[in-house]
């Protein structure tokens, strides 16, 4: 019983490092930029299908492909946020007509995908994918750890980069003071197209390693909204450290759900937390 | 002086490590006409939107006519009697000037009054009031085809349709030419002819001076000076504050 | 002359005809039952069928947008309130067929199928009207965009409880079957289904018409407008959206009752299909949100569309055109077909009075 205990605390912890990894794109884009991405887990998969091709046709390691792919996703998602801002924060028009283009990309994507793909389970190979590292009765599996492992890596680096340069505390900033920055004559649309590329450029690395933790399907991201916005409104919107907390708490109480009620309860666990912290806390964990 | 209207005692109001009201008291008598000024940022449209409801306050209270205001919402003060004018003009931009009138008659003033207008009451409210601020002519207009100084007549047309007790106008005056300055300070004083409450926050000064029968002044969140107009302008805080040391 | 002209270039709200709600439900009926005879006239069952999804539709799209349209408030989780309507019904046919020896079940049995569906459309509604109230009151008191993103949960966890269930038949599905006589009108059980989904139409649209004009619809205006304005002038603004919220949820789940007599065998995939959710948002955008004649409009356009084309291209590449349709809407006509009419005309009126303006400029 304890070695169960023990065995689902650590694949939660493994887990919630990979959910930050994918929330990371959504903290910054959300929480920061007052971009309400909705799409965003269609990108993750989008990072999964490409990971998934080139292994499949050149046999590259998946999370190679996922940082080689970076600055395309950097580009794609400059490109979705000067639309958007041409065509609805420029306007001053209301967050209805902004949330629904989000949701009409994140249901074309995931549309495009079944077109191209079909809706059969697709994965990768590499090394990492079968081993398991085992410490007494606590199981490491590597599709797991190197994740997770990699996961922190890209959120320490991001973290360094948007608490250390000018243009990463412009883009932390740019929501909260736009005037300030004008006075600094710095441009606040050109700083949130750059924090709307590095988010959607999070995504690539994201889906990379969502295909090395299982295989993926178009409709898969789905799955993903309620996780990534109950981490990120728990995490306290766009506070990177509320971001890890919150994702390695959901990443836990669902592999305790997954050990103890079954697999097919683990997406409910997401919602249940975004409602419960809505309710009760919107302000976040680490909120006031 | 008749009986207070509005009593705010030890109010403050800190938006993370700002203090944005610190520890304001304030008195109302019911008929009078107060100014409020301050340089900007001196926290009085924070005191605007703590009495209203827009924001709730840290600390203190509000009282007004008999009824402890903590708690509730902007428009059960609205019921109650409080109308105000936004700093910004906030029309709703779908509606027509005319159905912009409409939202205070069928809520706030139905309210209070007890029972609905018909729809012939209404119409001729409207028009009533949208004379009486000379917007009457664009009627039918959209507010985004409105200029500003019409904007700010449509926003004080608006508060007064909820037949209030108190009027809190913030900063109506901005941007207008002397004569409509005049214009809207004659009909505020009709206004108060009639038994209304109003609180005046302004940066013309000329037109606080010759409006209120009280200033208060805010600087940084406290209230520094509160009696006779004339007195106050030659307080010297009040004039530190405006000059600068 | 000239200050006629200049005060002139004002535009007029487009004022629709002014009949009363109850006469515009009588006549909303009186058309529905015209096309109706045309359709009895015709006499193809394959009319009942395709029409049968196209009214649902118009029935979703009505529903999403007395939330969406006038209030402002974007809700993603149409489909999991369609699909709680559905499951009401397949729970309540699961405790007759399995449960025949209960006294419910027997009590339950002994109503015929026909006045069972409408018994079943009302319980629908009063159920997804409740779990709308319950999901507004967790989420609306927060920024708008929380209430969406709790919408677009809600399938996913709604659905993750179906699969589990097993008296709903779990990730199988279920099997309803439909009684294949129906003697009062032509075409069946399948004429009857559509005849009670067109009443469905019409109520919708009366109760979206009448809310238009009333007092609520003024308020629902004013919260899309501008919230903060809207509490000042007195509009009780979570109260309002908490009734948006259950009206809207409530003709949803309607629209979902008598889904699985038409599809016979209903699996969660299909009832929280993916179509709903873009559905019920893409028609009123691309119809037009300000009035109830645009989500009829684009429900009318895009579910006939789609109607013809799951015969001719497959149904993703259908899908696929709808979710596009939505972009180019939401970026290049905003405000749907009926506002992008409403604005060339408003246009051409402006120009009228321009030119007219330069000709009185002429004159000194």
């Amino acid at each position: 019983m304890l070695d169960l205990y023990l065995n689902a605390i650590v694949s939660g912890l493994l887990l919630g490092g990979f959910y930050a990894a994918v929330t990371l794109g959504v903290a910054v884009s959300f929480g920061m930029l007052d971009v309400v991405n909705i799409a965003h887990p269609a990108f993750v998969i989008l990072g999964s299908y490409v990971a998934y091709i080139v292994n499949a046709k050149l046999g590259l390691d998946p999370i190679v492909t996922g940082v080689l792919v970076l600055p395309i996703f950097y580009v794609l998602g400059q490109a979705i946020y000067q639309v958007s801002y041409l065509s609805f924060e420029r306007k001053g028009s209301d967050s209805l007509r902004g949330l629904a283009f989000f949701f009409g990309l994140l249901f074309v994507t995931e549309v495009l995908l079944i077109l191209v793909f079909g809706v059969d389970y697709r994965y990768v190979e590499a090394w990492y994918i079968g081993p398991t590292l085992r410490f007494g009765f606590i199981d490491l599996p590597l599709r797991m750890l190197v994740p997770c492992v990699l996961s922190i890596v890209l959120f320490g680096a991001l973290h360094l980069f948007l608490s250390r340069t000018y243009t990463g505390r412009a883009i932390a900033a740019v929501s909260q003071d736009p005037t300030a920055l004008r006075l600094l004559a710095i441009d606040p649309v050109r700083i949130k197209r750059i924090g709307f590329g590095l988010s959607i450029a999070t995504a690539a690395l994201a889906g990379a390693f969502l295909i090395v933790i299982q295989p993926v399907e178009p409709s898969v991201g789905r799955e993903y909204i309620g996780r990534i916005f109950a981490i990120c409104v728990l995490g306290g919107m766009g506070s990177l450290p509320g971001t890890l907390i919150g994702a390695i708490l959901l990443g836990i109480v669902e592999s305790i759900t997954t050990t103890f009620f079954g697999p097919s309860w683990a997406p409910a666990v997401g919602f249940g937390f975004l409602l419960a912290t809505l309710a009760f806390r919107p302000t976040g964990l680490l909120g006031r | 002086m008749s009986a207070q209207l509005l009593q705010i005692s030890g109010l403050s109001k800190r938006f993370g490590g700002f203090t944005a009201l610190n520890d304001v008291s304030l008195t109302l008598a019911a008929g009078e006409r107060l100014g409020l000024i301050g340089p900007n940022g001196s926290g009085k449209s924070t005191l605007v939107n703590c009495m209203s409801g827009t924001l709730v306050n840290d600390s203190g209270r509000v009282q007004f006519d008999g009824h402890v205001l903590d708690g509730l919402a902007p428009h059960k003060r609205a019921y109650l009697g409080i109308a105000r004018s936004f700093q910004l003009p906030r029309p709703f931009g779908s509606m027509s000037v005319r159905d912009n009138m409409r939202i205070p008659l069928l809520y706030t003033a139905a309210h209070r009054a007890g029972r609905q207008r018909s729809e012939p009451e209404i119409r001729d409210r409207t028009e009533e009031l949208l004379r009486l601020v000379g917007l009457i002519d664009k009627s039918d207009a959209r507010p985004i085809d409105l200029t500003q100084v019409d904007m700010r007549k449509l926003e004080l047309a608006r508060a007064m349709a909820a037949d209030p007790k108190l009027l809190i106008a913030d900063e109506a005056m901005a941007g207008l030419s002397n004569a409509e300055v005049d214009d809207i300070l004659n009909l505020l004083m009709s206004l108060n002819a009639n038994g209304i409450s109003i609180i005046l926050i302004e940066h013309i000064m000329k037109a606080v001076m010759a409006f209120s029968q009280r200033l208060v002044v805010l600087v940084s969140g406290n209230k520094i000076a509160d009696g006779a107009p004339a007195e106050v302008i030659r307080n010297e805080d009040v004039v530190r504050a405006y000059l600068g040391q | 002359m000239t200050a006629a002209a200049t005060s002139e270039p004002t535009v007029r709200p487009v004022k629709i005809a002014g009949v009363s709600t109850p006469i515009f439900a009588v006549l909303a009926l009186c058309v529905a039952a015209l096309f109706y005879g045309a359709l009895a006239l015709v006499g193809n069952e394959y009319l009942y069928f395709a029409g049968y999804v196209v009214l649902q539709f118009v029935v979703m799209a009505t529903a999403w947008n007395i939330l969406g349209g006038y209030c402002g408030y974007v809700n993603f989780g149409s489909a999991a309130f369609f699909a709680m309507g559905a499951y009401t019904t397949v729970s309540v046919y699961t405790v007759i067929t399995d449960m025949s020896k209960t006294l419910v079940g027997q009590l339950l049995g002994t109503i015929p199928p026909p006045l069972l569906l409408v018994g079943l459309i009302v319980f629908a509604g009063v159920i997804a009207g409740l779990v709308g109230l319950g999901m507004g009151y967790l989420t609306l008191r927060l920024r708008g965009v929380f209430f969406s993103i709790a919408t677009l949960a809600l399938s996913v966890v709604l659905q993750t409880l179906v699969v589990n269930w097993d008296f709903v038949g779990g990730s199988r599905g279920a099997y309803v079957i439909r009684p294949n006589e129906f003697p009062l009108l032509p075409g069946g059980f399948i004429g009857y289904l559509f005849v009670i989904m067109l009443l469905l139409v019409v109520v919708a649209l009366t109760v979206a018409r009448g809310i238009e004009r009333s007092r609520l619809g003024f308020g629902f205006a004013a919260i899309r407008d501008d919230e903060v304005a809207a509490e000042a002038a007195g509009v009780p603004t979570l109260r309002l959206k908490l009734i948006a919220t259950t009206i809207s949820g409530a003709l949803m789940g309607m629209a979902g009752a008598p889904f699985p007599y038409y599809i016979g065998y209903l699996q969660p995939a299909s009832a929280f299909g993916l179509e709903y959710a873009v559905n019920a948002i893409a028609m009123p955008m691309v119809g037009g949100t300000q009035s109830w004649f645009g989500p009829l409009i684009g429900a009318v356009l895009l579910g006939s569309f789609q109607q013809w084309a799951t015969v001719s291209i497959s149904s993703v590449l259908n899908l696929l055109i709808v979710g596009l349709l939505l972009i180019f809407f939401v970026i290049v006509a905003p405000n749907g077909i009926i506002g992008f009419i409403g604005d060339l005309s408003r246009k051409r009126r402006l120009a009228k009075l321009a030119r007219a303006a330069i000709g009185d400029g002429v004159r000194p």
